[in-house]
């Protein structure tokens, strides 16, 4: 396996784990302003993901970073093609990590509903971007022969990536509402699941729907159909598992979701990143968009040696913060 | 307006701000991790609280810190996308390592550090503390890795098919000799905005003799910290310039204002500027003062801003390569005059703090709590004398400006995120304001609950 692999498949684990832990945390911001009814109770919810969203997100930045060292030219057409759905995303990311930080600062009910729906809209704008660019991704976009996308936003919200946009939003609302089932208590917890379980249901028909429609308009399916398969399975299990009151497998069945999902989009492209609908020869792939092997060489020893530790601190941080939350005022850290 | 003008402000209002919080980010962590550990050691609940009530200052600008941080990563391939190309190579590795580094150390343990209060062993707790000021620093020092290759391009080579850098030592990279006296420069302006900051509530209080105790320890302490920051950020901002003089000459002098060659040269205190004639109008200095700093000795012959842009059009072709020399005339004044002011005030600070009578220094304390503007100052117009004066170089003496825009983003779009952009932190800089004056300005109580 030559390097330009190895850091496919680096950029596809960031990937992964992006969607899988800012998925849930997304997720618990979409449904959080619909499933408390008093402070404390949002309280509760924000406490679930308070000490993880940060470190989440870092995934994200670290995806972006990997791209920008990996694959340059991928980093300079997606960011500058995509420029203004970014900027409306890294708007609601603002919004929303500030929320999460300063919404207890004071104690004004006015103020912290702002905040809430800083956390509502900073979730669900960033969440429906992602689908829209994965599956602008999948179907590729009009990237001419100098590796620049000059057609704007609008071109971008075709229905077909809107779609995706909304298999994101519902799907990660499902995973979060499973995390909270993991993490919260009572009627609360209760609430949760049942949100969970209308947000699955979404989730099911739009996914079918894109995976149909993505089988006819892209080619992603001829190396990513297993993991479709893989994905729609466990989509299918979260549901049964949900339904059974097994929170716990609940939630790993929508994880595996995300992270089939993920692996089908990337498989399908491999070894493309960016595929151009003008001509197959305009289209980015893990060699013409890389970095040189020396910096390749560089990044795979740092990645080899750093990934693991921060893999054990992450898992470790979870682990301190294990157990369900009461939206008890007593016991509420703000 | 043209997009690259348009883009040129919106990098400039985007980093100036997010500047605003890094420094404190990086001073405050370690400030905090000490007053942890004294707390630790001690067992003195006084430190535990000092710790909390620090904390939450600290966190408030956290916050902000790494939501403005985002916009840093994106906008490289969002607005200068062909900037992004041409030194993907080199500069893509150190913001993938400053991520894997650096970013998921500070991020997950300020999350162990903010809600581990009671959950973690002191010991975890307080290595948590250490690790988010370590994990901060790391990140600057690979920023300012990447950011040291385009003042001072090392170990690269250029590739002759396309035209663009490639990485031929990482370790060259990495030891760029600018490094070397740009991050000691950062992290001690970190330290030294900190202790100014700390110094300023504690002197608000202490003007009230409110909780005496707690803000006569604090503001020891914290001058301390700032006497060590300003006199160290000082000396090392001293030989950055004489590293300019050498490497990137002209930044040095416009930033003098010194328009024709001298020998022996005098250090300019103030000046008007008339850029079209290419002349001062009035211009006072002292006398082979700019010599000496520069060489160590008296005669040493200083090169002029004319016979630099010659020497540069006969390098690099013809063009445009005049920085703006009154803007980094003064914001160089700016950044050393605020300095100066550091020093003196810390040392005030350190000197007059041994004795029991500081809250009777009303005027002194009064002047402390305004004094925090001035390390605000000095990063700021240091960041725009760094970056301005590189001028017409985005990498120095390899890309310009003009070359690195991503050609695909109208002007319009780039306008239309200069406004957001401008809203959004300007809003959310004044909303960060008031929560740290609410805090650090309330009762030690409602921090530290």
């Amino acid at each position: 396996m030559d390097l330009n692999t190895i850091w496919f498949i680096l950029v596809t684990i960031l990937f992964i784990g992006f969607f899988l832990l800012e998925g849930f945390d997304y997720g618990v911001g979409i449904l959080m302003p619909f499933l408390s009814k008093d402070d404390n109770e949002r309280r509760a919810v924000i406490n679930t993901i308070g000490p993880h969203w940060d470190g989440n997100e870092v995934w994200m930045i670290t995806a972006g970073g990997a791209l920008f060292a990996a694959f340059p030219h991928v980093y300079a057409t997606l960011f500058s093609g995509f420029y203004l759905a970014l900027v409306l995303m890294l708007a609601a990311l603002i919004l929303r990590g500030l929320a999460f930080e300063y919404r207890s600062l004071r104690d004004d009910p006015v103020w912290r509903e702002r905040w809430d729906w800083a956390i509502f809209g900073g979730s669900l704008v960033p969440a429906l971007l992602w689908g829209v660019t994965v599956g602008n991704l999948m179907r590729g976009f009009a990237i001419d022969a100098d590796m620049n996308y000059w057609g704007g936003l609008f071109p971008l919200l075709n229905i077909y990536s809107l779609l995706g946009g909304l298999v994101f939003v519902t799907l990660f609302a499902a995973h979060g509402a499973n995390f909270l089932g993991l993490k919260l208590e009572g009627d609360l917890a209760e609430r949760a699941k049942k949100f969970g379980f209308q947000a699955w249901i979404a989730a099911t028909v739009l996914a079918v729907l894109f995976l149909i429609w993505t089988f006819f308009a892209t080619d992603i399916m001829a190396q990513g159909f297993i993991f479709a398969l893989l994905a729609a399975v466990a989509l299918l299990a979260a549901g049964w598992y949900a339904k059974q009151g097994n929170d716990k497998l609940a939630f790993v069945m929508t994880s595996l979701t995300v992270v089939f999902t993920t692996i089908m989009v990337f498989a399908g492209l491999f070894p493309r990143i960016l595929i151009s609908s003008l001509d197959p020869a305009f289209t980015l792939n893990i060699y013409n968009a890389s970095a040189s092997p020396y910096a390749l060489n560089v990044m795979t020893i740092v990645a080899a040696i750093f990934v693991p530790i921060l893999l054990i601190y992450q898992i470790w941080a979870y682990k301190v913060f294990n157990g369900r939350i009461k939206a008890d005022p007593e016991e509420l850290i703000y | 307006m043209d997009s690259t003008i348009l883009a040129r402000w919106q990098f400039a209002i985007v980093t100036i701000y997010h500047f605003f919080y890094v420094p404190l980010t990086l001073g405050i962590s370690i400030f905090v991790a000490i007053v942890e550990t004294k707390y630790v050691k001690t067992g003195d609940e006084m430190y535990k609280k000092m710790a909390k009530f620090w904390g939450k200052i600290f966190l408030i600008n956290f916050a902000i810190g790494v939501v403005t941080g985002i916009v840093q990563e994106f906008q490289f391939g969002m607005n200068w996308s062909e900037y992004s190309r041409f030194m993907g190579d080199i500069f893509g590795a150190p913001l993938a390592i400053e991520a894997l580094l650096a970013f998921y150390m500070e991020s997950t343990f300020i999350g162990l550090w903010v809600f581990g209060w009671g959950k973690l062993t002191k010991k975890q707790h307080l290595t948590s503390a250490w690790l988010v000021a370590l994990g901060s620093n790391l990140s600057a020092i690979w920023i300012l890795i990447a950011n040291s290759f385009m003042q001072h391009p090392v170990g690269y080579t250029i590739n002759p098919e396309t035209g663009r850098v490639v990485m031929s030592n990482f370790a060259a990279l990495v030891f760029n000799p600018n490094v070397l006296l740009q991050f000691p420069h950062v992290f001690t302006s970190g330290m030294s905005l900190a202790g100014f900051v700390v110094m300023a509530f504690s002197a608000w209080h202490l003007l009230r003799k409110h909780e005496v105790k707690f803000f006569l320890t604090s503001f020891r302490m914290a001058a301390m910290y700032a006497l060590i920051g300003s006199v160290l950020v000082a000396t090392i901002g001293h030989f950055q310039g004489q590293f300019l003089i050498e490497h990137q000459p002209l930044k040095m002098a416009s930033a003098e204002a010194l328009w024709e060659t001298e020998q022996p040269a005098p250090l300019s205190m103030f000046v008007i500027v008339d850029e079209k004639n290419k002349t001062n109008i009035v211009d006072l200095g002292v006398p082979y003062m700019l010599s000496f700093l520069s060489y160590n000795n008296f005669t040493g012959e200083v090169e002029g801003i004319n016979d630099l842009v010659a020497q540069a059009e006969a390098e690099y072709g013809p063009g445009d390569y005049l920085p703006p020399v009154t803007l980094n005339y003064w914001s160089f004044r700016t950044m050393v005059g605020a300095g100066s002011l550091m020093v003196l005030i810390a040392l005030l600070g350190v000197y007059w703090g041994k004795k029991d009578n500081l809250v009777d220094k009303t005027l002194f304390l009064k002047a402390t709590v305004y004094s925090v503007i001035l390390p605000y100052l000095a990063v700021s117009t240091g960041w725009l004398l760094a970056e301005t004066g590189r001028w017409p170089w985005i990498v120095f003496g390899l890309q310009k400006v003009e070359d690195a825009i991503s050609p695909n983003v109208p002007a319009w779009n780039v306008a239309f995120s200069l406004i957001l952009m401008l809203v959004i932190y300007t809003v959310f800089t004044i909303v960060a304001y008031k929560l740290a004056i609410k805090y650090g300005t309330g009762e030690i109580d409602q921090a530290t609950h």
